[in-house]
């Protein structure tokens, strides 16, 4: 090897030490769309907690006089509804509805599928043969069909779309959690924990669980995105939360009536759908290359 | 291969009988008394006890629930109050509708999203490359019900290509029945498009960059036949393993599709039931979606070992799949 291979070759162990030291921050800054999809989370959360201070008009103040406006009609920024009431208010306000299913029905399916997938994978035998194919039974209906058919069973109401799309969220997570969970248990450390004598208790939420957490936390990501889809899916057929509360789906079923008289309200509703789930789903692609590029969720 | 196929149909039956007793729990959650919640506030006592008599809900719950899969091990699947007539009869006249519609937009997305990931890997970093990858994207994150909504705005309402809703008759003609069909398909497709090129995409790029490829480039055979030979070949199975996934997604897709174009097939009906309360249509329909994704999930693991036999494959206890 020549002095200058070997200077370029020292030059590149340098270089890729420093990017494995590069925060995770930093590796998800880099990456622009990522970026894009957490700046607009951002945004997205702070028209959620200010909706009050953004929105110009009360959401729900129905005025029939006015009803079916265009955009920018009379200081409607983007019309009104087929009740007089401002679009783009209830658009500011339906993002409430968005983030607070999103998060809450996957912190649910993330609290309760961990600990069945914990406790499948780490102990094994026929108690994971038991609850496994309770989660196979549960696989087996298709995400949204499962909610509704527990939307039709508990009612309306923004607490049941939680539980509903909560529950539907429970296999994906215990099946993740259990294939990192038969990865961690093998692995030596784990063993010497064991052979010092630690609980099971201790050994899986001390050692087991943080060390399974990566996949977990890009499984997560991805899951807001399919639970707010969920929410507004369940809106638009009329099972979600109860008028004339503001949600983006149901100013979508609204506008599917009126779609002739008034387009914006079909339209705009949607397009706070997908461009927040596009948001997210690029910040969740980021976030999982910036993990471990090679995992798959 | 047959020790195979018998040892996952043997396997299946718990599933099965899991998924029967998660349908039931389900509808034994409703708040209050189903019968009442059936008939609705106005209905009399009378008509309320002689449904319960009728649904059997009277019974203890152990019996009501061997009753339940009693009926089902004989196809029975209760009989409709809101339509007057056996469920069975229901699922029969909807079921081929829902497979119509769910097989096109299969079609649809292997015919664009397989080409495109292929294009998209072959051309990694162009303009071309960088378009599909943004527009899967964009197809994956896409609330379909609205896609549905805006393609009848544009589609139906501004230029009136298409009808909006229904499903044409045959007696019309095949172009009528084939123009009611379009935007259905199309909207239901888009997902797993998306899907298909992101994931033929992927594997792709990665089956690229190995010897043999180089060596069948060095060998001279033109890239057509490179690519679309030797590399698509071993970047199949990715596909195949995501099929199963797709189709669950495509089964719930089509609730909403067929809610948007009216379209006569098991989601509206299940959407029909839940507006005229008949819980036991809800129940039975969507047993039966389950069932059929069961079973077409053993058929696409079957194709996946027929494209593999070398894998070898041992009993899959647990549920990793």
């Amino acid at each position: 090897m020549t002095s200058i291979q070997a200077e370029e070759e020292i030059v590149k162990t340098m270089e890729d030490k420093r990017k494995k030291e590069q925060s995770l921050f930093r590796k998800l800054i880099k990456n622009r769309l990522a970026a894009f999809g957490l700046i607009i989370i951002f945004l997205l959360t702070i028209t959620a907690i200010f909706a009050p201070l953004i929105a110009t008009h009360d959401p729900n103040s129905m005025d029939v006089t006015k009803s079916l406006l265009g955009v920018g009609e009379q200081g409607y920024l983007l019309g009104t509804d087929n009740f007089g009431r401002d679009i783009f208010s209830r658009i500011v306000y339906g993002s409430r509805i968005s983030l607070i299913v999103g998060i809450a029905a996957v912190l649910f399916g993330a609290v309760f599928g961990s600990l069945l997938g914990v406790v499948a994978g780490y102990f094994g035998g026929k108690l994971d043969s038991i609850i496994m194919r309770f989660m196979d039974g549960l696989f087996a209906f298709p995400f949204i069909l499962l909610a509704i058919t527990l939307m039709t069973v508990l009612g309306q109401g923004l607490f049941n779309v939680i539980l509903a799309i909560g529950i539907a969220n429970i296999p994906g997570f215990a099946r993740v959690v259990r294939g990192q969970v038969l990865g961690v248990k093998e692995s030596e450390f784990i063993e010497v924990t064991r052979s010092l004598g630690a609980k099971h208790r201790r050994i899986i939420f001390q050692h087991v669980l943080p060390n399974s957490l990566a996949p977990i936390i890009v499984y997560a990501t991805m899951s807001v995105a399919g639970a707010i889809i969920s929410e507004a899916a369940l809106s638009f057929l009329g099972l979600g939360v109860q008028p004339p509360t503001a949600s983006w789906g149901s100013i979508l079923k609204d506008g599917k009536d009126f779609l002739v008289l008034n387009p914006n309200m079909a339209t705009f509703s949607g397009l706070s759908i997908l461009i927040t789930v596009l948001s997210i789903n690029l910040f969740g692609d980021g976030l999982r290359d910036a993990l471990d590029p090679k995992m798959k969720v | 291969m047959g020790k195979y196929i018998f040892s996952r149909l043997i396997n299946m039956i718990p599933t099965l009988f899991i998924v029967a007793i998660i349908v039931f729990l389900i509808t034994r959650m409703i708040p209050g008394d189903p019968a009442s919640v059936m008939l609705g506030p106005q209905a009399s006592r009378e008509d309320v006890e002689a449904l319960t008599e009728a649904l059997g809900l009277n019974e203890p719950i152990h019996i009501q629930f061997l009753q339940y899969i009693g009926n089902l091990l004989q196809g029975d699947f209760g009989v409709s109050l809101s339509y007057n007539q056996p469920i069975t009869d229901l699922i029969i006249n909807r079921f081929p509708n829902t497979v119509v519609l769910a097989v096109s937009a299969l079609i649809i997305a292997f015919m664009i999203g397989v080409p495109a990931g292929i294009i998209s890997a072959s051309k990694q970093n162009s303009l071309i490359d960088y378009s599909i990858t943004t527009i899967s994207l964009i197809g994956v994150s896409m609330p379909i019900f609205w896609l549905g909504v805006m393609l009848v705005l544009y589609f139906s309402v501004n230029l009136g290509w298409f009808p909006a809703t229904g499903m044409g008759s045959m007696d019309d003609g095949f172009i009528s029945y084939l123009k009611h069909l379009i935007l259905p398909s199309i909207t239901l497709a888009t997902i797993p498009t998306a899907t298909f090129a992101r994931i033929t995409r992927s594997s792709m790029l990665e089956v690229i960059t190995q010897d043999y490829i180089k060596t069948a480039r060095s060998k001279g055979i033109s890239e057509f036949i490179v690519i679309s030979k030797h590399a698509f070949k071993n970047a199949f199975n990715p596909l195949l393993t995501v099929l199963g996934l797709q189709i669950s997604s495509l089964l719930g897709g089509a609730v909403l599709t067929e809610t948007i174009f009216s379209w006569p097939g098991m989601g509206l009906l299940i959407m029909d039931a839940i507006e005229k309360r008949d819980f036991v249509v809800v129940q039975s329909t969507v047993l039966f979606i389950a069932l059929i994704f069961v079973m077409v999930n053993l058929v696409v693991d079957i194709l996946y070992k027929v494209v593999n036999p070398k894998i070898s494959y041992s009993t899959n206890k647990g549920g990793t799949k």
